[in-house]
């Protein structure tokens, strides 16, 4: 009986380790199937309107909007209340997806090729990518910041393009915009808000 | 004479700033250093006038070049490409990397004789290093230490630093052998406007080179002088280091207390 137990005890640990490492996403593998998938919504002759929503579908379920929002807050992170995170959160991610969808909707049917990954630690890889070269553009080297703490989940949390980070431009933008205003978070709430219903 | 005593002391001055500006510690260290925007007003003033300019002429004009044939532009930007060599190849020097000012002058010679005054890059067909990159003197005071100082926003010319203009003005002080034989030496081989024409060439090539990026950054930010001063600051850190390594170039101390997914 006790022979049957510990059977059933190893056969069970088995399937657990298998099944997390069947289930784990190579950050490689996760970006070139996010492009290829944006791609073929670039590529469809469909109306741009149309293109933004999918866009904006593959973009909540691919990139931490939450954990970028919350980089691009940098010191100010701090100092939120509950309630000012959940507006934040929520006045973040409709300004992500209105500004991240509409800045791809401009490329009909870009080649990405993504060539290798670089781990940084547990929680983040770099994975390199060129937008290959068309006649009226130049290759262009773009790198995705991968956070990999769940990696049956990876998510995208920035983009650099040519060594320039999104998300650090993002963040110094917002940073002026709050110091422009002496650390009064409100006024990038509005300034979030007017961007959104523009 | 008097231009280039004018030139020194203000050299000299930036060049104080610029050291004052690094509290005597490598400002490269501080790789998320925040950007010292002491003159932001002034700063931001210009930044209008500029785009206000770049509407007006440079915009339209670089939209015109970008309508040229491919071999025009593509000649234009090996002409520019070759000429910036010239400075380069003393940079190259000044930091050391004695090997790819070897290659930079190699190419140079290649290029101004068969490809004829550096319109085809032969250089590049002949098996040279493909991967050309500028030097100047503002990136080769960063590789010694330089801090960059405070953040500038020039006339005309744009985004610059206390250190960059420094090295701006180093191209004056007979860092430039272009500008030298055009300018600053009355030579009967070049004019003046030669060297004007070119420093305007290089401009509109990048501009046209950069349109829809201008563009879609323009339309999707909120503060765009802070985008562009993000950018600026980004670019130089990254020329100075010499590296495409993220972790060289970027500071991932805040990525890594961001916790929350």
């Amino acid at each position: 009986m006790l022979k049957e137990k510990i059977k059933l005890f190893i056969i069970c640990i088995s399937l657990i380790i298998i099944s997390k490492n069947s289930f784990s996403i190579e950050p490689n593998i996760f970006v070139q199937s996010t492009v290829n998938r944006a791609s073929q919504i670039l590529s469809n002759d469909i109306p741009k309107i149309e293109k933004i929503e999918k866009l904006k579908v593959i973009a909540k379920d691919t990139v931490d909007i939450k954990g970028i929002g919350f980089y691009t807050l940098g010191k100010y992170r701090k100092e939120l209340t509950d309630a000012q995170k959940d507006q934040y959160n929520e006045l973040f991610q409709a300004y992500f997806l209105k500004s991240f969808s509409s800045r791809l909707a401009e490329y009909t049917n870009p080649k990405i090729d993504v060539q290798s990954q670089d781990k940084l630690n547990e929680n983040y890889t770099i994975v390199s990518s060129i937008l290959v070269a068309t006649e009226t553009r130049p290759e262009v080297k773009i790198q995705w910041r991968i956070y990999t703490k769940n990696p049956e989940k990876p998510m995208i949390r920035d983009l650099i393009i040519e060594g320039l980070s999104l998300a650090r431009t993002q963040k110094e933008e917002f940073s002026s915009i709050i110091q422009s205003s002496d650390g009064d978070i409100e006024v990038l709430f509005s300034s979030l808000k007017k961007f959104i219903n523009n | 004479m008097k231009r280039l005593i004018i030139t020194f002391i203000v050299y000299i001055l930036t060049i104080n700033l610029a050291f004052a500006g690094a509290d005597g510690v490598n400002n490269l260290s501080k790789k998320n250093g925040e950007v010292r925007d002491c003159f932001e007003s002034v700063n931001r003033a210009t930044f209008a006038f500029n785009q206000g300019l770049d509407n007006a002429i440079f915009e339209p004009l670089a939209k015109g070049y970008r309508k040229l044939p491919n071999p025009i532009k593509r000649g234009t930007s090996n002409v520019l490409s070759n000429l910036s060599n010239l400075v380069t190849i003393p940079n190259n020097v000044l930091q050391g990397d004695f090997k790819t000012a070897g290659i930079n002058t190699a190419r140079l010679a290649v290029n101004t004789t068969i490809g004829i005054f550096g319109i085809f890059d032969a250089a590049s067909q002949m098996g040279f290093v493909k991967n050309y990159k500028k030097e100047d003197y503002g990136q080769t005071l960063g590789s010694w230490g330089v801090g960059e100082g405070c953040y500038l926003v020039l006339p005309i010319l744009g985004p610059s630093t206390v250190r960059d203009l420094s090295g701006s003005l180093t191209n004056l002080l007979g860092g430039d052998p272009w500008y030298n034989v055009t300018v600053r030496n009355d030579t009967q081989y070049f004019k003046d406007s030669d060297y004007y024409i070119s420093r305007g060439g290089d401009g509109i090539n990048f501009r046209a080179k950069n349109i829809e990026s201008f563009d879609n950054l323009e339309k999707n930010s909120m503060d765009f002088y802070a985008s562009v001063r993000s950018l600026y600051i980004q670019d130089r850190r990254k020329k100075i280091l010499n590296s495409n390594n993220i972790t060289e170039t970027q500071d991932d101390s805040d990525w890594d207390e961001l916790q929350s997914n």
